[in-house]
Formats: C-alpha cells, structure tokens, sequence
C-alpha cells in the first residue's frame, strides 16, 4: 500500500480580536491509499479546522500536507459539510453534479456518474426536487452523493450524520459503508460519536483540545463488511469503546478545569 | 374504527372551515374597490361630495372609453410605458450588475458603498434639471431619469443578497472548484435572488412614481402629462382616467414581476 496523506507539524493559530487560538499543535499523521480514518475528539478540539486545511479553505499557520495524486483529471478532495452544505436553489440532481459541472466534464460523464450515484443513495426518484422538499436525512444523501460522484482523491467528511435521528444515522453509515466498499476511496471522517468511528474505521485518531492535538491512535481490525448488529456484538468492540470512552472522559475533564482556571 | 371516523369527521369539518375562511377573504379581496368605487359613486350622484372636483366613476369610466376612441389617450400610454420599460432596465441591469460584483469582492464595494450612499438621498426629481442638461431633453432624459430611480434600490438590495448568501454555498463552490465565473452565475446571483427581487419590486414602483412626476414637469405626451393638462384645463374626469391608469399598470407591473418571482426562484 501506498501513502496518501501525509500532514507534518501542521499547526493553526486564530486571532479572535485579541485573543489567540491554537486551533491546532504539531498534528502528524500518515494515511494509506483507500483507508478509512476517524477523528474523534470533544467538540471545539480542531477537527473542523484540521479537515478545512485539507479542504484547501483554510491555510495552515505552520507545517505541510501533501495529498498525493493518481491521475492528473481527479480532483484533490472533496468535503462532506457539517451544516447543510446542500445549496438551495439547485435540484437533487444539480447538486449531485455539482463537481462535474464546475470541472466541465464532459457532458456523457457528468450524466452517467451523476446518475449512478443518484441511484446509489435511492434518490433517482427526487432529482428534480429542490432540497426544501427533502428531509434532513435525503440532503446529507445529496452531499454524500455529490462528493463520491466528484470522483476525488480523498473524501472528507465533517460529522455528517450528527444532525440525523439514530435511525436515518444507522440507515446512512451502512450506505457509505456500502458505498466506500465498492469504491476504496481514502477516506477522513470526523465524529464525535464513539458507536460510529468503530463501525466505520480503520483506524481512528482521537484527539485532544486547546491545543488540538492527535493524542493516540486506535486500530479497528474488524472484519468488513461490517454492520452495526455485528460490530455492536462483538466484545472486541466493546473494549475499544471503553478505551475510548475513558479517553475521552479524562480529555473533557481536562479542558473543563484548564477553563475553569 | 369508530373513534377512526370521528377523527376524520373532525378533520374534515376543520377542513372545511379553512376552506370557508379562505373563500371569504378572497371574496373581501375582490369586493373591497368595488366597495369603495360603490361608494364613490353614490356620494357624487347625490353631491355629498362635489362631482365638480371627484365626478362618479361611471362618468370617469365614459370619458375613458370616449378619449381611449380617439386614439390619442393609446399614444401616451404607450409613450410612457416605453419609457417605463427601458428607463427600468437600462436601470436594472448595471443595478444588478454591480450589486453582484460589489457584493462578492469586499474592496470594491468598499469602494462604492460610500458614493451610493451619498448619492441616494437625492430625490432623482431633483435631479432632473441635470439630466435634462446633459441628455437633452428627448426620450432617452426620460429613461435616464427612471433609470436613476431604479438604480438605488435594486442595488442596494443586490448587495444585501449576496452578503446574505450563507458562507457554507461559498465554501461548498469553493471546495468543489467553481471558477469565478461559475461562482458568479451559479451561487452569487441565484443565491441573491430573492433579496435582489424585492428590491426590483420596490424599483418598479418608484419608476412609476418617477416617470408620472417627470412628465407632469418637463414633458409633451405620456401619462403624467395628460393628469396635468386636463388639471389644468379643468377637465377633471379627463384628469381622473390618468390616474386610473397609473393605478392599473401599477397593478399589472406588479403582478408580472411577482409572476417573473416565482419563475426565477422556484426553491424558496
Ligand atoms: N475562523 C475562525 N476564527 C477564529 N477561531 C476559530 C475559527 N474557526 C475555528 N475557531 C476556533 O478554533 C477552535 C476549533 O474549532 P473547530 O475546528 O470548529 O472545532 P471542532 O470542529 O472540533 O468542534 C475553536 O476554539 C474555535 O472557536
Ligand atoms: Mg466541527
């Protein structure tokens, strides 16, 4: 396997009127091609910040990335929202080609792509709507569609289930599963969900505040498929959930009394 | 099933009442100006009020129809609505235009917001003088003179709507590589539509204000001059059926742009 994404000493300074941030503190990290990584953290520890560097919307204060490229015609990346990244005065369909369209493919490839990723996530029935008439759980199909359709390098992913009810969450992590399967794509997932960065990872980065920083490393080696009735199952997961939880516990301790002082 | 039915017969009942209420103010709607033009009618016919100064509809209806007959009424009309129609958009679209690019780029609209801002308390009227210096005093003063009094608001309002665009559509072209021109014709104008439309609609509405005052001062034909030379002849149901018609194409300018709204942002 080969490296995909490798961040070095990356590190992330806000001014806020007089205050400063550090957003964050000598974040490294190496990826392998087509594997799939969470970050979890409390929120507030960066991990927005992080994935909008890699995004190419924000610079870094200090320190690299490098994403490396296959072919020359692919996209770097592309983000999956944290908010409603759906834009509302396109259709379904135009906001699942969006990629496409800005890179002016050509019009049989933004066609065929478009719509095989509209049936991929069920939405080929709704493509003519506008996302008013969609539920939350159908616009964070849309993004999700819109970005593998883009076809990029890597996938970012900003907590995009975390506005969702547990049922569409679950119906949804299953569907990316189902879809990343199929297309190996390098994948970055932020979450602050514990249940959902075992499901879906290999590996998953927790992460601690003020400065954010990458504290350890946890390796998922489930087998794949996975499904969140087996996972959950599996005592193997329970003691990952434990290590976690007890991480992240004494992580938002830790920042609760640095505030307090 | 029977507390199924009862719940139903509830709904529907509801239902129906709506349905009733709906009916009745579309009905208040329509019968309000008839009500009023009822009104106006009787207290003139019975010279409550002085028929002299506000002759009953019925005579203003009968004037209309005998001046429509010769032909002349029809010229200034159609006189004033070209004015109205091009003065609108050779005011509209640099309105537009520059609201957008404002908008979008910080330091230009650093640049302008100030020389708008100090240039949009005149009363165009004011202006007119100046217009008429420079234009001259043919058709296109008149245009310029709408145009002026289009231009404020809807560039005002262009500006407020792109700012107004939620950071996250930028973020989202951004990310998904949208060259400025993409930028420009797929997230900042739609994007700034529906603010940009009530400023066309407030536009409309003072061009109409604006052509009206403008013929009754410095012009030969158009509506505006018709109220005027009938006022001053004294031919007051004559006066009347200009204002009649400012009233109606008003009301029609209106419902095609309300009309133009709903076409050109159907997602809202
Ligand atoms: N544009 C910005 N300007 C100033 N401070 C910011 C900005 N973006 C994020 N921050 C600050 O950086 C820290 C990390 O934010 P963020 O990356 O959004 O965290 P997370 O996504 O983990 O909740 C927070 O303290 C936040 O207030
Ligand atoms: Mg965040």
């Amino acid at each position: 396997m080969s490296e995909k994404i490798k961040v070095d000493q990356l590190t992330k300074v806000f001014f806020k009127h007089k205050e400063q941030v550090m957003a964050l503190k000598d974040i490294n990290f190496s990826i392998e091609d087509g594997e799939f990584i969470c970050i979890l953290g409390p929120s507030g520890c960066g991990k927005t910040t992080l994935l909008r560097i890699l995004a190419g919307l924000e610079t870094p204060s200090s320190g690299h990335y490098d994403i490396q490229a296959k072919g020359q015609e692919r996209p770097l990346q592309s983000m999956v929202f944290q908010e409603q990244g759906v834009i509302p005065w396109m259709t379904v369909e135009e906001n699942v080609s969006l990629g496409l369209r800005m890179r002016h493919a050509p019009r049989k490839i933004i066609k065929e792509r478009t719509s095989m990723y509209l049936k991929k996530v069920g939405l080929t029935p709704y493509k003519d709507l506008f996302p008013k008439e969609l539920s939350g759980g159908m616009k964070q199909r849309v993004s999700i569609a819109r970005a593998f359709a883009n076809d990029p390098e890597i996938l970012l992913m900003d907590e995009p289930f975390a506005a969702l009810d547990e049922q569409n969450k679950f119906i949804l992590q299953e569907e990316l599963l189902s879809i990343w399967e199929e297309t190996k794509k390098t994948v970055i997932f932020i979450t602050h969900s514990i249940d959902e960065a075992i499901l879906l990872s290999d590996r998953i980065f927790l992460m601690t505040s003020q400065p954010g920083t990458i504290k350890e490393e946890v390796k998922i080696d489930l087998p794949r498929p996975r499904q969140m009735k087996k996972v959950r199952s599996d005592p193997k997961s329970a003691d990952v959930f434990l290590k976690i939880w007890n991480h992240l516990q004494t992580e938002v301790q830790e920042s609760r009394i640095k505030h307090e002082r | 099933m029977e507390e199924l039915s009862k719940a139903v017969e509830v709904e529907k009942r509801d239902f129906k009442r709506r349905q009733r209420s709906n009916r009745l103010k579309q009905v208040l709607t329509i019968s309000s100006p008839i009500f009023m033009l009822l009104i106006w009618e009787f207290l003139s016919q019975t010279a409550i009020i002085d028929p002299r100064f506000f002759p009953p509809p019925t005579t203003i209806i009968e004037t209309l129809i005998s001046m429509g007959a010769s032909g002349e009424l029809l010229e200034h009309v159609k006189v004033s609505l070209i004015r109205i129609v091009f003065g609108f958009l050779l005011g509209v679209i640099p309105a537009i235009t520059l609201g957008l690019i404002m908008g979008m780029y910080s330091s230009i609209r650093h640049f302008f917001s100030p020389l708008i801002m100090a240039l949009m308390p005149i009363p165009t009227l004011a202006m007119l003088p100046i217009i008429l210096i420079i234009f001259g005093i043919g058709e296109f003063s008149k245009m310029v003179t709408i145009a002026a009094s289009v231009f404020f608001p809807v560039v005002i309002n262009t500006v407020a709507g792109v700012m107004n665009i939620d950071k996250v559509y930028a973020d989202v072209a951004k990310n998904y590589g949208a060259n400025p021109k993409d930028f420009f014709m797929k997230i900042a104008l739609p994007g700034a539509m529906p603010v940009m439309m009530e400023g066309v609609q407030m536009g409309q509405a003072i061009a109409l204000l604006t052509i009206v005052a403008a013929e009754m001062i410095g012009a030969n034909s158009g509506i505006g001059y018709v109220i005027w030379m009938n006022y001053k002849a004294f031919l007051i149901p004559e006066m009347f059926v200009g204002l009649i018609l400012i009233s109606f194409f008003g009301y029609l300018f209106s419902l095609l742009l309300r009309g133009l709204q709903s076409k050109l942002i159907p997602w809202k």
